[in-house]
C-alpha cells in the first residue's frame, strides 16, 4: 500500500479522485434530490462530442467536453423549462447526438486516439498535473456558487412555482444548476469517463440521502463517502489489476445495494 | 375598506390553443373569504395561476391591488396544491418557511435576524413551532398545509390564495384548518381565496362562493343558483342552505 504511493501517477490519481468527490457530493445531492438524474446523464454523454472535436482540432479534449457539456446543459434546461412534454425526448436525442458526434470526429481525425477508451471509461491513473489544476479550479467555482446561492437553489429545487411567485429567477437558477452539473461531469471525466459519470454523481448522495434529511448534511457526508469509495476503489483496482473507473463504480454500486438492504 | 383587491374583467385564458377560461369577471373585496368551486379540469388552478402571473391571459384584464399580476403578486401569499411536492425532498419545516422570505433583494445574503423572527412568529401562528426541525415529508397532510400557510404568511401578504388545501387533510383536521383561516381573516384582516373541487368542503366559513367550469358564476354572495351549479357540474346538485352556521352544499349521486 505504501509503495504504491511512491508512484507519482498513483498520487495524482488519488488527488484527482478526492477532487472529483468534492464536486460529486455537492452537485450529486442536488441531482438526486431534485431528480434530474436523466438530464445529468444526458449532459455527461453529450460531452463526448466535445472530446471528439478536441481530438479532431487538436486541443485538450477536456475543454471540448466543457464546451459541449455547457451547451447541452443549456439546451436540455431550456427544453425542461419551456417544453416539459418533450423534455425526455429532447434529452435522449441530445445524449445520442453527443455520442455520435464524438465517434464521427474521432474517426475523422488522422491521429490515433490511444486514450479514447480512457475518456469513455476513465483512467484515474493518467491524471496529469494540469488536469489537477483544472479540477481544483472547477471545484472552487462549484463550491463558491453553491455557498452563494444555497438558499435559492434549495427553494427552487423544492418548489419551483412558489419560488417564481416570490419573484426569483427560476429559469436562471435551474440553468445555472445544470451548468454546475456540466462542470462536475468534466471533473469526473478523467476519473470514470463519460459512461460512468452518472454513477459517481448519484450513488454517494443516493446512499447518504436515505439516512439524513438536511441537504447540507447530505452534501457533507456524500463528499466524505465519495472520497472513501474513490480511495478504496482505487486501491482495490491496483491490487486486483482491474480498470480503476469501473472498479470504483462497481464498489459504489455494491455499497448502494447494501444501504438499500439496511434501510428495508 | 370596501375596495377591490382583485379585479378581473373579460378574462380569457388559452392553454395549448384550448380556451380554458372564458369571459371571467370577478371582483374580490378586501377581507372577503371567497370559495371557488368547480370540477377537476374546470380551470380553478389556471385562474389562480393567472392571478399569480404564472399564466398569461389571452385576452382581458386582471389587476391585483391595482397592479399587473407580476407586480401585484407580492401582496399574495400562495399555498400551492399538495400534489406538486416531492415528499422525499430533504428539507425541514424551518427551511420551508424561511423560503417564503426570499425575493430578488436577498441574493448573495444570508437570512437576516428579521427573516428568522418573522418565520418563528408565523410557525407559532399556525401552531407548528414544535415541528420546526422535522423533515417536511414526515408531517401529516394537515400539518404540512399549516407549514405551507406559514410559508405564505412570512411575506406579510394581504391576500391568501389556497389551491385545494383540503386535498390531503383528514376530516377532523379540516375544521381546525378552517378555524385557522377564519382567524387570519378576522385578526389579520386578510382576504382569502380558496379553491376546491369538493362542494361539500366549502363550509360555513366562506362568505362568498363562485362556481367555475370554464365560465365563472358569481353574485358577490354566498348564493349559488341551482341551474348554475348544474351548468358547472353537469349533473343535478342538491343544496341544503339552511341552518347557519353549518351551511353545507351536498352533491347528488
Amino acid at each position: 500500500m505504501i509503495e504504491s504511493l511512491q508512484f507519482e501517477f498513483f498520487r495524482n490519481g488519488l488527488i484527482g479522485g478526492v477532487l472529483a468527490s468534492i464536486a460529486c457530493g455537492i452537485i450529486g445531492s442536488y441531482v438526486v434530490s431534485k431528480r434530474i438524474v436523466f438530464i445529468s446523464g444526458g449532459i455527461s454523454h453529450a460531452c463526448f462530442g466535445g472530446i471528439g472535436i478536441g481530438y479532431f482540432l487538436g486541443f485538450n479534449p477536456l475543454f471540448g467536453a466543457l464546451l459541449f457539456g455547457v451547451f447541452s446543459s443549456f439546451l436540455m434546461g431550456e427544453a425542461s423549462l419551456k417544453a416539459k412534454e418533450k423534455e425526455d425526448t429532447i434529452i435522449g436525442v441530445l445524449w445520442a447526438v453527443g455520442m455520435s458526434l464524438g465517434i464521427i470526429f474521432i474517426s475523422l481525425s488522422k491521429t490515433y486516439a490511444p486514450d479514447l477508451f480512457s475518456y469513455l471509461f476513465g483512467s484515474i491513473l493518467t491524471i496529469t498535473e494540469s488536469d489537477i489544476k483544472l479540477m481544483i479550479f472547477l471545484d472552487f467555482f462549484i463550491f463558491i456558487s453553491v455557498i452563494l446561492f444555497y438558499k435559492e437553489f434549495l427553494a427552487i429545487c423544492f418548489d419551483e412555482e412558489f419560488s417564481r411567485v416570490r419573484g426569483l429567477n427560476v429559469g436562471f437558477f435551474y440553468l445555472f444548476l445544470l451548468f454546475l452539473v456540466a462542470l462536475t461531469t468534466v471533473l469526473l471525466l478523467r476519473v470514470v469517463g463519460v459512461i460512468l459519470v452518472i454513477a459517481l454523481l448519484t450513488i454517494p448522495s443516493a446512499i447518504i440521502s436515505q439516512f439524513f434529511h438536511s441537504l447540507k448534511k447530505i452534501m457533507l457526508f456524500s463528499v466524505l463517502l465519495g472520497i472513501f469509495l474513490m480511495i478504496a476503489g482505487l486501491f482495490l483496482s491496483y491490487f486486483l489489476n482491474l480498470p480503476s473507473g469501473a472498479t470504483i463504480v462497481l464498489l459504489s454500486s455494491f455499497c448502494y445495494l447494501i444501504s438499500l438492504l439496511l434501510k428495508r | 375598506m370596501n375596495e377591490n383587491v382583485i379585479e378581473i374583467k373579460n378574462l380569457y385564458v388559452k392553454l395549448r390553443d384550448m380556451v380554458v377560461l372564458e369571459d371571467i369577471n370577478l371582483s374580490v373585496k378586501r377581507n372577503d373569504f371567497l370559495g371557488i368551486i368547480g370540477p377537476n379540469g374546470g380551470g380553478k388552478t389556471t385562474l389562480l395561476k393567472t392571478m399569480l402571473g404564472i399564466i398569461k391571459p389571452y385576452k382581458g384584464d386582471i389587476k391585483i391591488m391595482g397592479e399587473t399580476p407580476e407586480k401585484g403578486r407580492e401582496y399574495i401569499g400562495y399555498v400551492p396544491q399538495y400534489v406538486f411536492f416531492d415528499l422525499k425532498f430533504p428539507i425541514t419545516v424551518w427551511e420551508v418557511v424561511l423560503t417564503g422570505r426570499l425575493n430578488r433583494t436577498k441574493y448573495f445574503k444570508n437570512y437576516s435576524k428579521e427573516d428568522k423572527e418573522i418565520s418563528e412568529a408565523a410557525l407559532k401562528q399556525v401552531e407548528m413551532e414544535k415541528y420546526k426541525n422535522k423533515k417536511i415529508g414526515e408531517l401529516s397532510g394537515g400539518e404540512r398545509q399549516r407549514v405551507f400557510v406559514a410559508r405564505a404568511l412570512v411575506s406579510h401578504p394581504q391576500i391568501l390564495l389556497l389551491d385545494e388545501p383540503m386535498a390531503n387533510v383528514d376530516s377532523p383536521r379540516e375544521k381546525e384548518f378552517y378555524e385557522l383561516l377564519k382567524k387570519l381573516k378576522e385578526q389579520e384582516k386578510m382576504t382569502i381565496i380558496l379553491v376546491s373541487h369538493d362542494i361539500g368542503i366549502i363550509s360555513a366559513y366562506v362568505d362568498k362562493i363562485a362556481c367555475i367550469n370554464r365560465k365563472l358564476y358569481f353574485h358577490d354572495s354566498k348564493e349559488i343558483k341551482m341551474d348554475e351549479l348544474m351548468a358547472v357540474y353537469g349533473c343535478p346538485v342538491d343544496m341544503i342552505a339552511h341552518g347557519i352556521p353549518h351551511r353545507v352544499l351536498k352533491e347528488h349521486d
